[in-house]
């Protein structure tokens, strides 16, 4: 299990074979004996992302041992989502991920769709389609900034974040909400675009192209980013199945996999997203690829913009929604979002609340078994770095 | 699938089979055959991804149903592997061999449901509720509202509860008696 003795680590080689002491694939750590040190990093702490801590067992700078500690930030949604009507539900649900919150609307009213069989109109889903490519261009820019300042490169951070604020601009314009949208419901979506959103998002992706030129030269052409993410934290091909990692994460270690491309949902199967992939599989792999998956989907922005039809329903036909009742049946529904694999799994009984829903978050295994894996035999000063290389979100783990 | 669903059939006893979607089925097989099922599944049939393990109350019949989601990266189906277990003394076997994460959803359905997986490791570990003294708070008996009201305390200043009675008293007072709302043949 623990990759202790093979570090693949090519910053420093730690000569691990004296210390510590493996018994039963573990590492025997004796704090007693004063070569060790427990340390937290977390729960506030600027280098995790979000509210979870890692507990440390740290020799010198390294990392011997690694535990992730949650339960900072649970609010206990899927119980929350039991008591109470489906409609009900949406409020709750896009507070499962800051960043991204469409992907969660965007499932739960896919599984409530697929429970009472209802057909989503033509424009609906291309407004669909738009609403969650723009939501991974967001994360994506967040996540860019993140990964530059937890390397120390706190510009970058404020470049991303700022141009994220125009695309939550046109979230407003488009939504009504900055942050938290409630755009998809059951059937279809709320608003039309609003008049001139085409030409704002137009000029918006130029500029952000504009800044990722920027970007591309500052972070990743850095030879000190070069340094320090390449070689850290791999995630071997094996490691993928049996870890289930998923995502940018997955792909950046030669599984070819995305949902969009492989089980095509709203109207991704008509538009022409391409199989990112690399083989190597370290941080420096995981970030060149979110570059060019950001890349992708302002062309993928791009080319919806063109497409979404100019009249027609964005509403299917809807029975009464404060007291509506879904047939018995199970479901789940999934969405690449820009962390990989995000699902919902939802359980009717017939009744007018759902029996039980599940979010399945990306993270649930990135931030726990892998990172608790990957984090042994590096620097305490490359555990941010790490943490947001495999992007993990806290709340996704306790919904 | 037809045909996975045949030969697994000749394997076992299958209980039940459902189509959802074109890439969804649900199977649903006995409890002790599940370890059986799962490693078929993984090492011959190509269900390698594990997406999540959970529990779903059903507390009518006194009865929890797990359900394993798996996927199929080559037909590019989810298949849920469906198992019902007693709920009093729940326990059920631990796959924490068949996958390397599974632990962390055992522990999760030990601490939040109250069900036992022998051997798993961490699985006595605190997941989000640390020094939590009640039943397991997933369980559809436990009572949200009773737990809520005797631990924390009111919010002063509504006299009453019942969204619908304070909006209608602070929104609605002249609702009836608004022309905006009267219709045309009235």
């Amino acid at each position: 299990m623990s990759n202790l003795s093979e570090s693949k680590y090519r910053g420093y080689e730690a000569d691990r074979s004296k210390y510590p002491r493996m018994e039963n694939g573990k590492p025997v750590i004796d704090l007693e004996s004063h070569m060790y040190t427990k340390l937290w990093q977390g729960p506030q702490h600027p280098g995790v992302t979000g509210n979870m801590a890692v507990e440390l067992i740290v020799n010198g700078d390294e990392i011997v041992d690694a535990k992730t500690h949650m339960g900072y930030l649970h609010r206990a949604f899927e119980k929350l989502m039991e008591r109470r009507r489906y409609i009900q539900c949406f409020p709750l649900v896009c507070r499962i991920c800051v960043p991204e919150p469409d992907t969660n609307e965007y499932c739960v009213s896919a599984a409530m769709e697929d429970l009472a069989g209802i057909q989503v109109p033509e424009r609906a889903l291309w407004l669909r389609t738009l609403n969650l490519e723009m939501s991974r261009i967001g994360s994506y820019l967040m996540w860019l900034g993140g990964q530059a300042g937890s390397l120390g490169m706190g510009a970058i951070g404020q470049w991303t974040i700022g141009m994220r604020d125009f695309w939550l601009d046109l979230f407003e314009e488009m939504t009504g909400g900055r942050v938290y949208h409630m755009y998809m419901i059951p059937g279809g979506v709320r608003k039309t675009l609003p008049e001139g959103f085409r030409d704002r998002a137009r000029e918006l992706i130029v500029t952000t192209r504009k800044l990722l030129y920027d970007v591309e030269n500052t972070f990743l052409s850095n030879a000190i980013i070069k340094s320090r993410l390449q070689g850290l934290g791999v995630i071997s091909p094996e490691m993928v199945d049996e870890y289930g990692i998923v995502g940018p994460n997955a792909r950046a270690s030669g599984m070819e996999h995305d949902i969009r491309i492989n089980n095509p949902y709203v109207k991704y199967g008509e538009l022409d997203v391409k199989m990112l992939t690399s083989t190597v599989g370290d941080a420096y792999a995981r970030a060149e690829l979110r570059y060019r998956d950001l890349h992708q989907s302002l062309d993928l922005v791009t080319e919806i913009l063109n497409r979404i039809p100019q009249d027609g329903p964005i509403q299917a036909d809807m029975p009464n929604l404060l007291n509506w009742k879904i047939p018995a049946g199970q479901t789940y529904v999934k969405a690449e979002s820009t962390r990989g694999e995000h699902g919902f799994y939802m359980v009717s009984d017939g009744s007018d609340k759902p029996r039980r829903v599940f979010a399945r978050g990306a993270s649930y295994t990135h931030a726990i078994s892998v990172l608790e894996e990957l984090a042994v035999n590096i620097s305490i000063s490359d555990l941010a770095g790490l943490m947001v290389s495999l992007h993990t979100c806290p709340p996704e783990i306790e919904r | 699938m037809e045909q996975l669903v045949k030969r697994i059939n000749g394997m076992i006893h299958l209980k039940a089979y459902n189509r959802q979607r074109d890439d969804l089925f649900f199977i649903t097989v006995e409890k002790s055959q599940l370890e059986l099922v799962l490693s078929h599944l993984k090492n011959n049939e190509g269900f390698t991804h594990l997406a999540f393990l959970q529990a779903v109350d059903f507390l009518e019949d006194s009865k929890f149903q797990l359900t394993y989601m798996l996927y199929n990266y080559d037909i590019r189906v989810n298949l849920g592997v469906k198992v019902l277990i007693a709920r009093d003394k729940a326990e059920m076997t631990s796959i924490h061999k068949l996958w390397a994460h599974a632990w962390q959803y055992q522990r999760e359905l030990h601490e939040l449901f109250g069900i036992n997986f022998p051997g798993s490791p961490r699985v006595e570990e605190s997941f989000v509720l640390e020094g939590w003294e009640e039943m397991p708070p997933m369980r559809r008996d436990f009572d949200t509202k009773e737990y809520s009201e005797r631990t924390f305390y009111q919010r002063p200043g509504r006299s009453t509860n019942d969204p619908k009675e304070y909006m209608k008293e602070k929104m609605y007072k002249n609702y009836a008696a608004s022309p905006r709302i009267r219709r045309d043949d009235e």
